[in-house]
């Protein structure tokens, strides 16, 4: 589903390349945690299967496609197979938690009939029926961040990336956001998270994949932190 | 649905940042009308063109003295010339003085202080190619009995090199305004993109495709380059109301009329270049500030 094969990213005026020659292949339905202290080059990681940005050296295959390869005009509907969640939410504050996703549909070109009918399901899935017509600033930390969860999945992506989505979450919600992303992960989507949070890696027991100053250092399939 | 989208925001775009819109209209409307004005100027110097240059003639005027040979030499040559039209007018004494009367009827103290033989006898001569008239007065400028030869194209020239700045200076202020007008757009446009930048992510993020989400911005500034254009074109209207044939209506008899399918030819033309320069300037500028 994943492969990084050989990737360098060296940032320009960088001293030292952010990812050094990294290679790791991930399957179809895997969780998979980057581990790493900040600056270890994890988020370059999530930049690169978005293609936010293209790697110095290498390849990157996503659900199939070398995306380095890709044409830019491409880009856009390749992203519409992957979700995107991150630490700081990235809500539309003027929308509800109904408007935010209904956003991520209406802008793919879906109907509004659509979205009157996928929208509330999948806020139901993340626990936040009830709470469709709420402003962000009206919601907590963990049901924002649930907000991103719903807007990420709508579309039934194959892969989910999770840029440290716990990071501004305390320990209880951060759980509770693990077990949303087990369960999206149970219903065959590929999970890509990136973190530094001990206690939430040590839990799930799932692949760890750990990179220190840009080099992949540990791959572990029911690993912990370390 | 996403053309309901696009249009809500729009005009929710215009709206949001009303004081900057309308500057770029008025700069737009501005800088369109004088390119306007100064297209329909051009093609207005191009028939008058037409029309005096092919009336335009050169007098040759006599001395008082010429013999009755040189004056049947003079004609005889101008006759059979070949940068000559055919025939050439002769103008007597007492023609000329009769067309001075007529002239300035309106001046009769001019008239009665001016004697019958005062005026010279003159050829008035029309040539196939108004260009050609150096080779002519080079010709006939040295030749016994003739007082002076006078080409009225010049005067021409110069009525024509007035008219051509006017036009000039139209157009130099058509770019000048055209490019603070597309300077405003540019800002707006950027404003406006900086305003939605959190929506701007979250659609580059879920996949919206590069059109859908530039579109609102550049159909943001097409609407005023439209806008603008049509201001244009009103005063252009108002201009040939009040001005060609209102307070200039005197001149008429010098200016060639300007007719109106000549304006209403320039409104498609101004609200095209209007949508069009102002709808690519924002696309522009969204590639430098919206990158991929």
């Amino acid at each position: 589903m994943i492969r990084l094969e050989h990737v360098t990213k060296t940032y320009p005026k960088a001293a030292r390349p952010s990812l050094d020659d990294a290679s790791v292949s991930i399957e179809k339905g895997d969780f998979v945690f980057f581990i790493g202290p900040s600056g270890s080059g994890k988020s370059t990681i999530i930049k690169l299967l978005l293609r936010e940005i293209q790697p110095s050296k290498g390849r990157v295959i996503v659900a199939d496609r070398d995306v380095t390869a890709m044409r830019s005009w491409r880009i856009s509907s390749f992203r519409r197979q992957i979700g995107c969640v991150f630490q700081d939410f990235r809500l539309l504050p003027n929308r509800t938690a109904y408007e935010n996703v209904a956003f991520a549909l209406e802008v793919i070109g879906k109907s509004q009939g659509v979205a009157r009918r996928v929208v509330p399901e999948v806020l139901e899935l993340v626990g936040l029926g009830g709470k469709e017509h709420r402003y962000p600033h009206e919601l907590s930390g963990g049901e924002q961040q649930r907000v991103a969860v719903a807007r990420a999945f709508v579309n039934r992506p194959l892969i989910l990336l999770a840029d440290e989505p716990t990071g501004n979450l305390d320990p209880d919600t951060s759980i509770e956001i693990m077990r949303l992303l087990d369960r999206i992960n149970r219903t065959g989507t590929t999970v890509v998270m990136v973190t530094h949070d001990s206690n939430i890696v040590n839990q799930m027991r799932r692949r760890v994949v750990e990179i220190e100053s840009g080099k992949i250092v540990r791959d572990q399939p029911r690993g912990v932190y370390g | 649905m996403r053309a309901k989208y696009i249009l809500s925001e729009v005009m929710v775009g215009l709206w949001r940042n009303v004081t900057m819109t309308t500057a770029m209209i008025i700069t737009m409307a501005v800088s369109l009308s004088m390119l306007g004005a100064s297209l329909v100027l051009y093609q207005q110097i191009n028939t008058m063109k037409d029309y005096y240059f092919d009336k335009v003639q050169v007098s040759i005027f006599l001395k008082d003295d010429i013999t009755p040979e040189q004056r049947n030499a003079l004609e005889s040559q101008l006759s059979s010339d070949p940068l000559v039209k055919q025939p050439v007018i002769h103008e007597t004494k007492d023609q000329a003085y009769k067309k001075f009367q007529q002239m300035f009827k309106d001046a009769p103290d001019l008239v009665a202080a001016t004697k019958p033989d005062a005026l010279p006898e003159s050829y008035r001569v029309q040539l196939k190619d108004p260009k050609q008239y150096n080779a002519v007065a080079l010709e006939y400028g040295t030749k016994d009995g003739i007082e002076e030869i006078v080409d009225q194209s010049k005067l021409l020239s110069k009525v024509f090199g007035v008219l051509g700045a006017a036009q000039n200076l139209a157009l130099v202020l058509a770019v000048f305004q055209g490019l603070a007008a597309l300077l405003l757009v540019g800002n707006t446009i950027q404003v406006a993109a900086y305003s939605r930048r959190r929506e701007v992510a979250v659609m580059k993020l879920v996949g919206a495709s590069n059109w859908f989400i530039q579109a609102p911005f550049v159909l943001e500034a097409m609407f005023a380059g439209i806008i603008g254009a049509l201001i244009a074109s009103a005063a252009m209207i108002a201009g040939k109301i009040f001005l060609v044939d209102g307070s200039l209506s005197a001149l008429a008899s010098l200016l060639t009329p300007v007719p109106w399918s000549r304006i209403y030819l320039m409104i498609p033309i101004i609200v095209a270049i209007g949508a069009l320069i102002s709808g690519v300037t924002g696309w522009v500028t969204l590639r430098f500030y919206i990158k991929k």
